[in-house]
């Protein structure tokens, strides 16, 4: 793939460089040397070796906020993701967060030949079947759980919370032992090897258990089996997110829930809503819960503000005002709790906050919580927590 | 597969691992070569990642070994190399990986004696667990 190819690909030539991109892009409101918009004009220009070099590639978090307000439908994410690709084939990578500790993980994963013990994290009260329609995508959360253990969360809480879900409207799903990770960090990172590796192994498990439904709790491993996977390995299933899923069960049966006098905010992840485009489905689950206050914070749904991280990788200060200013954004609410649907959104957002340092910033601090465990909470029948 | 070599990578802790490695050598005492010492300021510079990407280069095995606890010369670098490790094995663990390949000793100065049995222990540990399941994915590939 030349940079020619990637410019007919995503309609780059028609950029009219009017620069709206660069008035939306979260990075430019605080880093000022980063412009999409140059960064476009530089790929029509051809002057390949300069966007290599700058590694202002790896900064963009491919949140899609340009694309929705581009004029002439550049698809800058897209564009973004294969640049990266020539970039890391010409030996660029970004700047690592952790080291680059979570990459080497998800590469040691991608050989065929391990076996992974990634189901330790359930417990008895939790129903799974070996054979069922239904299979649910579990992603990588046993594996932050050991990293983020300061974060005061167990990220795995997400997997637990929607299998809770799924059992309680009776869906025993299928859960695979040595399920690898989607991908979807590899691939934004320009290691397409590895990502054609998990894709063809995931496709191959996938297609071994029969299942014709898959259900994700991740936005981004729900992305990449939607948009990037027909790329790569074929995958035959109907695919959910489990709020759609609870949304639709919702419209159909009409489930009572029990009260949570609460007053919600809720945070659009970048790839469940400008991504895939679900705003809705969320929102009508949480207002499906009696006593739950939905206040929509200033930036919503395509507008909204992207958590200042993708694919852990050139996590920096910008990343981090980028999250201290959707953090004030919730505060400003007034809500009780900062209601995502995200795991790493939720990671990131609690980061900031663990990790505010000694400077005397403004208050971020308010409750986060993946919306699968408000609604675990408050199923009827079950205890509170 | 008896005649299997394992490749360990050893972080050794400038103040007393690699030291105590050195007694062990000027004392002329024996343990097997299978060991690459690598020489660090202090086990608590021993990054995650360090040991992510020795599993990926195919070593079998990886030892940290630093200050006994309280004898820290930068004072708690050693108990933070501690819980880095655990948060490592937990990983490893999920990976698949046997428990045992990642390994963290407290080795003072003057203990050259317990470095050569430690190295001897893992190599003899690592020779029953066999090669990594990381290491015959990169043999295949060569």
């Amino acid at each position: 793939m030349t940079l020619e190819d990637i410019i007919q690909e995503t309609k780059t030539f028609y950029c009219l460089e009017c620069g709206k991109c660069s008035s939306i892009c979260p990075i430019c409101r605080y880093d000022p040397n980063y412009s999409p918009r140059v960064i476009v004009e530089n790929a029509l220009l051809g002057l390949e070796s300069d966007l290599f070099h700058n590694g202002e590639l790896f900064s963009c978090l491919t949140c899609q906020a340009c694309q929705l307000k581009c004029p002439s439908d550049v698809n800058y994410p897209i564009f973004i993701q294969k640049m990266r690709l020539m970039a890391s084939n010409d030996g660029q990578q970004g700047e690592c967060a952790h080291s680059g500790a979570l990459q080497s993980l998800v590469r040691l994963m991608s050989n065929p030949d391990i076996t992974q013990r990634r189901l330790e994290w359930l417990s008895n009260g939790y129903r799974t079947s070996e054979q069922s329609d239904i299979l649910f995508f579990v992603g990588c959360t046993p594996y932050f759980d050991p990293v983020f253990e300061d974060l005061g969360f167990q990220v795995t809480d997400v997997s637990r919370g929607s299998l809770k879900i799924l059992n309680y409207f009776g869906i025993e799903p299928m859960l695979l032992p040595n399920e690898k990770c989607c991908g979807h960090d590899m691939l934004w990172m320009g290691d397409v090897k590895t990502f054609q590796k998990l894709a063809e192994q995931n496709a191959a498990m996938i297609k071994e258990s029969g299942a014709k439904k898959i259900i994700f709790s991740c936005p981004e491993c729900y992305r990449t089996f939607k948009e990037d996977y027909p790329n790569y390995a074929k995958i035959d299933c109907e695919l959910q997110h489990i709020t759609e899923f609870i949304s639709g069960v919702i419209e159909e049966n009409g489930i009572k829930f029990k009260e949570l006098k609460k007053k919600v905010t809720y945070h659009d992840s970048c790839r469940l809503g400008r991504h895939l485009g679900l705003y809705e489905p969320p929102r009508k689950v949480l207002q499906a819960i009696p006593g739950i206050d939905l206040i929509e914070m200033k930036q919503n749904r395509e507008k909204s503000l992207c958590c200042g991280t993708s694919a852990f990788t050139n996590c920096d200060l910008y990343s981090k005002q980028i999250r201290v200013e959707r953090l004030l954004e919730a505060k400003e609410t007034d809500a009780d709790i900062l209601v995502t649907a995200c795991p790493k959104c939720q990671i990131h957002f609690r980061c900031a906050m663990v990790n505010k340092g000694e400077e005397k910033g403004p208050d971020i601090e308010i409750p986060v919580t993946d919306i699968v465990n408000l609604v675990a909470n408050a199923l009827e029948g079950e205890n509170n927590e | 597969m008896s005649d299997f070599e394992p490749k360990i990578v050893a972080f050794a802790c400038n103040w007393c691992a690699y030291a105590a490695a050195d007694l062990a050598g000027t004392s002329r005492m024996s343990y097997p070569p299978n060991v690459e010492l690598i020489r660090v300021m202090c086990s608590g510079m021993v990054d995650p990642i360090y040991v992510l990407r020795a599993f990926e280069m195919g070593f079998d095995g990886v030892l940290i070994a630093g200050c006994h606890p309280g004898d820290c010369h930068y004072i708690s670098g050693n108990l933070k190399a501690e819980e880095r490790v655990q948060a490592l094995q937990r990983l490893l663990h999920t990976l698949g990986l046997e428990d045992g390949r990642l390994r963290l000793e407290w080795c003072s100065t003057a203990e050259g004696e317990k470095f050569a049995t430690t190295v001897t222990e893992f190599v003899a540990k690592l020779k029953e667990l066999g090669p990594s399941p990381f290491r015959i994915r990169e043999e295949a590939v060569a």
